[in-house]
């Protein structure tokens, strides 16, 4: 008797599946349960930012790194500006700094909300995401009263940002910083002991160190290995320098629990270095916090009603934009996900000549094949949580 | 910083004297051109050596200039974290001629590779899986060209008799508008009628 040959199985998960974290179309392969072959399709959510921006002046262009990944609009933005700042040589005055730091950092616990909350979900949990969000309001509102818009802020800009925080800011965000390790106790009581997750998540998408800089990740994600590689320590951005945190690091191998609970970790530190943060600009309030060069910055508005060369650098400002010298740059941040990049070519005019996004979410989900392989079906789930993909910034 | 740079750029420059053109420093930024079909070597010696170590290539991408000979440039960037140093790698190709894929060296450059050629049409030689990746099934053209239209060439809409998606060619209700803001008086190339006064030569 011989035996019977089954074909392979191909099971299409997504484009509109919930924990395909937005529109993966991921193509499987199955034996069984068993993935043999994982292929993301992506793209479906491709809206050119890059052609737009070498159509759009340099001020123009912030927006568009808000909607790349939407969870953490701020870090995005701040990488775009960083270089701009590079290319022109501005200025960017130290109170400017310290509140992109602020709201760097919200966005930082914004997107760890956001995955561990999502991430959870998809292993079964249900109560940590509403735990969480609840938080992440608290945080929005925050971003509100700073700027005006909730999600897309659209506040740092190139030399600063684009007003002074609100008064009484600072109090309430350390108000909240006292409040929320609870919350992150409380979820770790939810996850981290729990015999569910720790069955979806321990031993599951494991990936060596060797693997891990083979296929180009970084963030918490590399970190898994042991790696103590954060770009805020080792090539120190926006006064990052004089700020005291440390990274935590995974021990032993790196899998979807370790990735997880280095985010629990991050958040922590993270807080700390919002405090830090609320103090230093509590010492230096009423500095200004764009550069000062009108040529690059918008003037006062009151300035504005009576000077005429005022009137003139922001009617400039905001019509032809200014000019940024030809040349080119790569400047990285260290954005919740990853290394988040800009490739900036510059030729001397108003608008960008080639603005190259380089996303950490690109890289991880290329991975998911790798991570995937010889795993069973929900296992895809729990890899794609931990690697905590958005596809605003894949697709770009 | 810039002093391991310069140390970085002689060493290199000296290792690869072949295979390097040239090499910069700009914005504390060591950029170093080579010659396309060493694209391979120099990528694996600079992953490998001991004085570079250059384990992750965070970044493969293309950038047009078509007024060159060869248009495109291919722009690999990566990262060495035991030296704390970043590179960036250029090669130089045209529309016709294919480029070494080094996805045998970095598997992460699959993808970053795939993108390039979907969006400038750059064709990387004996890429494992050269599909298009951000355009949509059965897209034509390379959007990121320079001579490729912003608004593109078409739309699509979904119809209702024939319960499906439609492609047609695109339609303005106004007209794409390109504003002009190098000032008159950056622009002029020559000289203005009258300027010959100032010589003393009229």
């Amino acid at each position: 008797m011989s035996e019977n040959q089954i074909k392979n199985y191909n099971l299409n998960f997504g484009p509109q599946h919930p924990a395909a974290h937005g529109v993966l179309r991921l193509v499987l392969e199955l034996d069984g349960e068993v993935v043999v072959r994982a292929d993301p399709h992506i793209g479906l959510l491709h809206r050119g930012t890059e052609k737009l921006l070498e159509n759009k002046t340099y001020l123009q262009g912030t927006p568009y790194f808000d909607r790349l990944d939407y969870v953490a609009p701020q870090n995005q933005e701040h990488a775009f500006c960083l270089a701009i700042e590079k290319l022109t040589a501005m200025e960017v005055p130290k109170r400017a700094q310290y509140i992109r730091v602020l709201f760097a950092e919200i966005g930082r616990i914004q997107n760890h909300i956001m995955n561990i909350g999502s991430y959870a979900m998809d292993v079964g949990a249900m109560t940590p995401f509403l735990w969480l969000f609840e938080e992440r309001e608290v945080l929005y509102e925050f971003c509100e009263r700073a700027c005006g818009a909730r999600m897309h802020m659209n506040y740092f800009r190139p030399g600063g940002v684009s007003a002074d925080i609100p008064a009484g800011l600072t109090d309430d965000v350390r108000a909240w910083v006292e409040r929320f390790p609870k919350v992150i106790t409380d979820t770790e009581t939810l996850l981290t002991e729990n015999r569910i997750f720790r069955q979806r998540t321990v031993d599951i998408g494991e990936i060596s160190l060797d693997d891990a800089l083979d296929w180009g990740f970084s963030g918490p994600n590399l970190r898994g290995n042991g790696l103590a590689w954060d770009l805020r320590k080792s090539q120190p951005y926006d006064s990052y320098e004089e700020f005291d945190f440390d990274i935590p690091v995974g021990k032993g191998k790196n899998d979807c629990f370790t990735r997880y609970q280095l985010r629990m970790m991050e958040m922590r530190e993270t807080l700390k270095i919002i405090t830090q943060a609320c103090d230093k600009l509590d010492a230096c309030i009423g500095d200004p916090v764009k550069c000062v060069d009108n040529k690059y910055s918008p003037p006062k508005r009151d300035e504005m009603k009576s000077s005429m060369e005022a009137l003139i650098h922001h009617f400039k400002l905001f019509t032809e934009g200014f000019k940024v010298p030809a040349g080119e740059t790569y400047t990285a941040v260290e954005a919740p996900k990853g290394e988040f990049a800009v490739y900036l070519v510059a030729d001397g005019s108003n608008k960008p000549y080639r603005c190259h996004i380089r996303a950490p979410g690109f890289a991880h989900l290329q991975a998911l094949n790798f991570l995937s392989e010889g795993h069973m079906l929900a296992d895809v789930v729990a890899n794609i949580g931990s690697l905590d993909i958005v596809f605003g910034e894949i697709d770009r | 910083m810039t002093e391991a740079l310069n140390e970085l750029s002689e060493y290199v420059s000296l290792k690869l004297a072949q295979e390097v053109t040239s090499s910069e420093i700009m914005n504390g930024e060591l950029i170093i051109q080579v010659r396309r079909d060493t694209i391979c070597k120099v990528l694996t010696f600079l992953r490998d050596d001991a004085n570079c170590l250059f384990k992750i290539l965070m970044d493969v991408c293309g950038v047009d200039y078509p007024e060159r000979e060869e248009r495109f440039d291919v722009v690999y960037n990566m990262l060495s974290m035991q030296h704390n140093l970043r590179i960036r790698v250029k090669i130089k190709t045209d529309e016709d001629t294919p480029v070494p894929s080094v996805t045998d060296i970095f598997s992460t450059a699959n993808w970053f590779e795939r993108e390039t050629w979907d969006l400038y049409g750059i064709y990387f030689d004996e890429h494992p899986d050269l599909r298009r990746i951000m355009t949509d099934y059965g897209f034509e053209g390379h959007p990121l060209r320079k001579d490729f239209p912003l608004t593109g060439y078409v739309e699509l809409r979904y119809d209702d008799e024939q319960k499906r998606v439609v492609y047609e060619p695109v339609k303005l209700t106004q007209d794409m508008r390109n504003f002009d803001f190098l000032s008159p008086w950056e622009g002029l190339q020559g000289i203005l009628p009258g300027d010959e006064k100032a010589e003393g030569n009229a």
